[in-house]
């Protein structure tokens, strides 16, 4: 395995100074209720609430939403376009602020009263959808980007790790190349390793693999679940595609239309590690039909009120 | 209390608005340095206050208004024959791959040349200055709007033609519905940045050609551009700054008009 | 079928990344000369031949032949280039002729003055620009209120304020070539696709190494069309001012020879004028192609998303 991944409880938390508010401290830390796994990357969502704009024309895009983000799992999140979603993923990863209602994360205060807007950083690290590698550094570049950053490792020592971890992703030859040269599937791969190199928390995909073509989804998908295997980080997922929803997650939340709140929560019981032969069983099916009536039911409310597909 | 109206509403956002303010700042602490400097009396510099008193004066004077017409007529001339010669010039070149491999070569060698380098040809080649001055300006914003006529065109979704053809439209309809409308946007863009550099051209053209057959008028005829240029031989350097804001303020609201005449032009473009 | 562990080492299908350098300009040779070899094969460049044929015709015949009256006074053709390439030209101006390249260098010599003191100052203005929202407020207002007035019309200011011949002309030149510059870079800035801010500061960057490692390199590609447009404008304002005020230069040369009636000279004047400033053009793109090798190759993939 990559080598230097520490151990968790005696891993020194070392966040760079964060641009803009102070980190979430300590003493933020509400009385905790031990999860069973290790603290490492629950999300707690409380009440949220978030609307956009002035006094005349206000759009509520979330609206009373709880749900947990179980650690060390894959939580995937389903709903009609524009119905709030990524809404919510901005929120916990710090681009937008929340008009109510707080977000934890493990146990620490993210962002609630008082504190509208949480920070950016590696604990939470995004993956964009249509791709945020830098097209200006090599792959190796991008990659080693993160430690750099922080500090945490010298240029040669971030620049092993990552040919480490490139490696064990099977990209090692490409570590010379410019984004802009290799394929759109391996450009995603590739943005997960740089995730991965910071050994965040959560991992926030905002439907990563939309612009691709099936053929190449299912592989990726594939390439997610062992690279999951490996690290075991949690993972928020968004997609609008139902079979990948329930292929990839633990759980699925499906939300209703705008304002969204979470309509029904899926455990999807079947045992990792999964491969594609999974998607002809009968449980599998029968989850689908699950989802796709209730998510139907939503798209339709959302149709009605004429929203338009993004 | 009553609502306020629409415009009253954004006029008070606007007056509301920290941006608002600190351009504001800024603007009156640039004006207080440029008092200072030429008080102080580093470079010879006019005095925002005396350009001020000069400018009440020229307001009164009607040759001063008169240049402002020479300068406006010479500018939108030039730039009309721009558009009727540069638009189906432009859109012969996106249509036809021959006519652009013939014509666009000699066209990018042209362009380099500023048009400036123009007016001693033009002078000896148009029978009056005025055409030559408008020769000039046609040049300067000729080239900006044949190329954002051809990027323009070049840029329209292949969809649109397919989705046309599929539906049955001639070669002739497709150019009148969808490659006429679709280019309209970048001629507005090409329009906005040629009626600019039209204004850069016209103001050199008139300082280099001694102000056009009207410049035997003397005084503030001749054109803005010969009007300041007058000003700076005659010695009366307030009159060169109130110039100077004179063309800023013209240039600017010709090409104001034109944005907001695109605006018009193009309704599917606007914001909800 | 292959197992589950093995999908992600059966995924190493890269492409020939980057081999060793020597076979890699061997490659690109090779590219280069199919590419001609294709262009040659095309209508392209003889429809180029066309069109200069017809306008030399056009030009030629006009005043040559026919003799048309407007065009009565304007040099033909061949007598331009005879005067152009004659040893011992009638007007004193020549390929063979030393003033002939003083003027040009001295033109060049302005351009380039003013052309990198305006990206020296206009870079870093329009990076802060786009940057920083509260500096733009500030100062945004001053610069677009300054920026109608054609760089032109401060010819006589610049004179009363400068000392010299030189300095005005080379103010003039750098005030044009400063807005352009400015103006670009600080779109360029805006332009850049959020995702990569956020990105980094998502791994952990702080501001000034956004900054540096995100807004500076994202910007460049703007940054160089504008620096394209700035040398252009700069040849433009010279001209101008070479025009009305000073001594030697391709305007001043433009100029005189008309005054003097010298009219093929003139010609020569316009025409080594856009050579040179396609020239001073070029120069600048393939020196931004250079530094930005990632996007001359993702041009080349054909920008595949």
């Amino acid at each position: 395995m990559a080598g230097a991944r520490v151990g968790h409880g005696g891993r020194k938390v070392n966040r760079a100074p964060l641009p803009t508010h102070d980190r979430p401290s300590a003493a933020a830390k509400a009385p905790v209720s031990p999860s069973p796994a290790r603290h490492k990357g629950e999300i707690r969502i409380v009440n949220v609430v978030k609307i956009y704009g002035s006094e005349t024309a206000s759009i509520r895009a979330v609206d009373n939403c709880t749900f947990d983000v179980p650690a060390g799992k894959i939580t995937v999140v389903v709903g009609p376009s524009g119905c709030g979603k990524t809404t919510l993923l901005n929120a916990i990863a710090g681009f937008h602020s929340i008009t109510s209602g707080t977000i934890y994360l493990d146990d620490a205060l993210l962002c609630g009263p008082g504190r509208p807007s949480a920070a950016p950083g590696p604990d939470r690290i995004v993956v964009f959808q249509n791709g945020a590698l830098f097209p200006w550094k090599t792959i190796i570049e991008n990659v080693a980007f993160g430690p750099m950053m922080q500090g945490r490792l010298s240029k040669k020592q971030a620049f092993e790790k990552g040919r480490a971890m490139l490696a064990e992703a099977g990209l090692r030859d490409l570590e010379s190349n410019y984004p802009g040269e290799i394929s759109s599937g391996m450009r995603r791969r590739v943005e997960i390793t740089r995730a991965l190199m910071n050994d965040p928390k959560v991992l926030l995909l905002d439907e990563p693999y939309r612009a691709l073509d099936s053929l190449t989804k299912s592989v990726m998908h594939e390439a997610l679940l062992e690279t999951f295997d490996r690290n075991q980080v949690t993972i928020f997922f968004i997609t609008h595609d139902l079979e990948e929803a329930i292929f990839l997650g633990h759980r699925v939340v499906i939300m209703t239309t705008r304002p969204c709140r979470p309509k029904k929560i899926l455990t999807v019981d079947i045992p990792h590690p999964r491969d594609y032969s999974v998607l002809t069983t009968k449980r599998f099916r029968e989850y689908l039909d699950e989802t796709i009536a209730a998510v139907h039911e939503e798209a339709l409310k959302a149709f009605a009120a004429g929203e338009r597909e993004r | 209390m009553p609502k306020p109206s629409a415009l009253s509403g954004r006029l008070y956002q606007t007056v509301a608005s920290t941006k608002f303010w600190r351009g504001v700042v800024a603007t009156v602490v640039f004006i207080a340095l440029w008092e200072i400097v030429s008080r102080v009396g580093i470079s010879r510099v006019p005095a925002p206050s005396a350009v001020v008193l000069t400018f009440g004066d020229l307001m009164a004077d009607p040759s001063y208004w008169f240049s402002w017409y020479l300068s406006m007529r010479r500018v939108f001339l030039g730039f009309f024959a721009a558009m009727l010669v540069g638009i189906p010039l432009g859109l012969a070149m996106a249509v036809s791959k021959a006519f652009y491999g013939t014509v666009f070569p000699v066209f990018e060698v042209l362009r380099p040349i500023p048009p400036l380098a123009w007016v001693p040809a033009a002078i000896i080649f148009w029978p009056t200055q005025e055409l030559s001055i408008m020769f000039v300006t046609f040049l300067g914003a000729f080239y900006a709007v044949v190329i954002n006529v051809i990027d323009g065109a070049r840029a329209i979704d292949v969809r649109y033609y397919q989705a046309a053809r599929s539906m049955g439209s001639s070669g002739w309809d497709i150019f009148r519905r969808i490659i006429l409308p679709g280019t309209v946007p970048s001629i507005v863009v090409g329009a906005t940045v040629g009626i600019g550099i039209a204004w850069a051209v016209v103001v050199a053209a008139e300082m280099i050609s001694g102000g056009g057959s009207a410049g035997s008028m003397g005084g503030a005829g001749g054109g803005l551009g010969f009007f300041i240029w007058n000003s700076y031989v005659g010695g009366s350097y307030t009159q060169i700054v109130v110039g100077m804001i004179s063309i800023g303020i013209a240039g600017y609201i010709s090409s104001a008009l034109l944005r907001k005449l695109g605006e018009l032009a193009t309704p599917w473009l606007r914001e909800q | 079928m292959l197992a589950a562990g093995e999908i992600n080492a059966s995924l190493s299908d890269a492409p020939a990344g980057r081999s060793a350098d020597g076979t890699d300009r061997v490659r690109r040779v090779k590219v280069a000369a199919y590419r001609l070899r294709q262009w040659l094969g095309s209508p392209r460049p003889y429809l180029m031949l066309l069109g200069f044929g017809l306008f030399f015709a056009f030009w030629y015949l006009t005043v040559e032949v026919w003799k048309l009256p407007r065009f009565s006074q304007m040099p033909g053709p061949t007598t331009v280039i005879s005067e152009w390439l004659s040893p011992d030209p009638t007007y004193g101006l020549s390929i063979y002729s030393p003033e002939y390249y003083q003027h040009i260098w001295v033109s060049w010599r302005r351009v380039s003055i003013a052309f990198l003191l305006a990206t020296a100052t206009g870079v870093p203005l329009g990076l802060f620009l786009g940057w920083s929202l509260r500096f733009k407020e500030y100062v945004f207002p001053v610069f677009e209120l300054l920026r109608p007035i054609p760089p032109l019309a401060w010819v006589p200011l610049a004179i009363i304020m400068f000392q010299g011949s030189e300095t005005p002309i080379v103010f003039l030149t750098f005030l044009a070539s400063f807005y352009a510059t400015t103006l670009n870079t600080m779109l360029g800035v805006e332009s850049i696709d959020v995702s990569f801010v956020r990105a980094a500061y998502c791994l952990g960057a702080r501001r000034r190494q956004v900054f540096w490692h995100v807004i500076v390199p994202g910007a460049m590609p703007f940054i160089f069309t504008g620096l394209q447009i700035s040398v252009g404008v700069a040849w433009f304002s010279l001209v101008a001012g070479e025009m009305v005020s000073g001594q030697y230069g391709l305007g001043y040369l433009i100029n005189t020879s008309y005054t003097m009636v010298q009219y093929p000279t003139m010609v020569i004047g316009m025409i080594t004028l856009g050579v040179v400033g396609y020239a001073t053009s070029a120069a600048v793109r393939i020196f931004g192609n250079y530094l930005m090798q990632w996007r001359a190759r993702e041009l080349a993939m054909g920008g595949e998303k």
